[in-house]
């Protein structure tokens, strides 16, 4: 039996809100996060990941509160990202109910953060968050503070760096279909995958079904993440579900 | 219900997820981190996220270990989640050479990465699988069989009698639940397994 693919909705918060934008800027607001939470959680998704959005530009991750109020109805797991920056930062996110925690921008300026919290929490408590930004010669650039600054860091190595520094997992969001609903970047989901021998979850640009084909077609989908096609109820959990299945995309059986 | 549920905090993990776990299931749980707190409880629960070497520590230098012991020797219920169930093996070989709590005959090694077919797959081992119960000590299983699974490193149970539970990772057997008298282990997490999890966690909490 392989493993099946995970479906999992990205909640991205600014403040107490839920919000959605377009190459991860331009955002709007949707409603309150926990009770979209709560509502994919009863549609059957298998994970949860929140991404404080402008806590780069505060030095810290604002989402202990929401998180916790989650915990208290969600029982998959929750991943949080945004500001992490320090072993004490992920412990205060795990014991508000976080199983994992996302990191990007402090990793890329100190890479020794990627083994120091692998080593205290486990390496499937680390994910690394690339943001790719593919450039003109084809290949993609690292992008960190959700999107806005360029790094000069090649995708790719970073996340053979990563893997090598004991991280868990990758979250890979393309900045270029992120909030497009065009699909998702491709070459970029199939590269790193084949790539990895760690998990990746495959962000930005699920606008419709036929994307999750197109992508397990490139690749073995460890996970997808989405957003937008759920916010804005284009889809539920369930549709997801019977689509892959329809598919022989493999996903967990989900009896209500 | 006078069962008393302690989970033990040893300094690292969620325990909000599982305390929150079983006062939706209608009981309360309390969080503890002494000697003298376990041994007024009915029932404990080690849950665990992290590495093996710190979980110890952190049970070490709270002065834990004997108490635990003496719980599980006296025949009460436990349950050991994830790292806690790893912990209840003789030792583990994540980042070294480190003793547990011996509750169990078995040690604890990496996921093999590579799979029946010799090819290689992913650790860690994250997400959801079905798991298949060897035997029935639990009763009242769960339908919905899937569970979530998060780990680089497994357990490897001497006497496979203690084993009640496996799931299948690209052809790897993952002994997924322990056992000995009263004393269970799950690998993968039952506080984030929606209502599988859910089941086995209140099968557990009215031992």
């Amino acid at each position: 039996m392989s493993v099946n693919t995970r479906l999992i909705s990205r909640l991205d918060v600014k403040g107490p809100n839920l919000i959605k934008g377009v190459h991860l800027e331009g955002l709007r607001v949707i409603g309150d996060p926990n009770e979209y939470a709560l509502r994919y959680y009863n549609q059957g998704v298998d994970e949860i990941i929140y991404m404080d959005t402008v806590a780069s530009l505060y030095g810290r991750n604002n989402l202990h509160e929401i998180v916790q109020k989650t915990a208290n109805n969600v029982y998959v797991p929750i991943t949080v990202g945004g500001g992490i920056r320090s072993i004490d930062d992920v412990k205060l996110l795990l014991r508000c109910g976080a199983e994992k925690v996302a990191v990007n921008t402090a990793a890329v300026k100190r890479p020794e953060l990627i083994t120091e919290i692998s080593r205290k929490f486990g390496s499937q408590c680390m994910v690394l968050s690339i943001e790719a930004k593919k450039k003109k010669d084809g290949k993609w650039e690292v992008y960190t503070e959700n999107g806005r600054q360029s790094t000069g860091v090649d995708v790719i190595e970073w996340a053979l760096e990563a893997e090598k520094r004991e991280a868990g997992e990758v979250l890979l969001t393309s900045v270029d279909n992120e909030g497009t609903k065009k699909g998702f970047d491709y070459d970029l989901i199939k590269k790193i995958t084949n790539i990895l021998s760690i998990p990746v979850i495959v962000s930005g640009g699920m606008g419709e079904l036929s994307h999750l084909e197109a992508a397990s077609e490139v690749c073995k989908l460890d996970a997808v993440a989405m957003a937008d096609v759920l916010h804005y109820d284009r889809l539920t959990i369930g549709q997801i579900r019977e689509f892959c299945v329809s598919k022989n995309i493999s996903v967990r059986e989900y009896v209500k | 219900m006078s069962n008393k549920i302690g989970i033990i905090d040893y300094g690292l993990c969620n325990l909000l997820n599982v305390k929150n776990a079983i006062k939706y299931l209608g009981a309360n749980a309390e969080i503890i981190d002494t000697p003298e707190s376990i041994k007024n409880q009915s029932h404990i629960i080690l849950p665990g996220v992290g590495a093996f070497k710190n979980g110890m520590r952190g049970l070490i230098i709270r002065n834990l270990v004997d108490s635990i012991k003496n719980h599980v020797l006296d025949d009460k219920p436990f349950l050991g989640i994830c790292l806690g169930m790893q912990m209840m093996l003789n030792k583990s070989y994540e980042y070294g050479e480190i003793e547990g709590l011996n509750l169990v005959d078995g040690e604890v090694i990496k996921i093999p990465n590579r799979n029946s077919a010799n090819k290689k797959h992913k650790i860690p081992h994250i997400g959801w699988n079905e798991i298949k119960y060897q035997n029935n000590k639990i009763k009242k299983i769960s339908n919905h069989k899937s569970v979530y699974f998060v780990h680089s490193y497994m357990a490897n149970c001497k006497d496979k009698e203690n084993v009640i539970a496996t799931t299948d990772y690209n052809g790897v057997k993952i002994e997924a639940m322990i056992n000995k008298k009263n004393a269970y282990g799950c690998q993968f997490h039952p506080e984030k397994s929606g209502d599988a999890g859910l089941d086995i966690l209140n099968n557990f909490i009215n031992l």
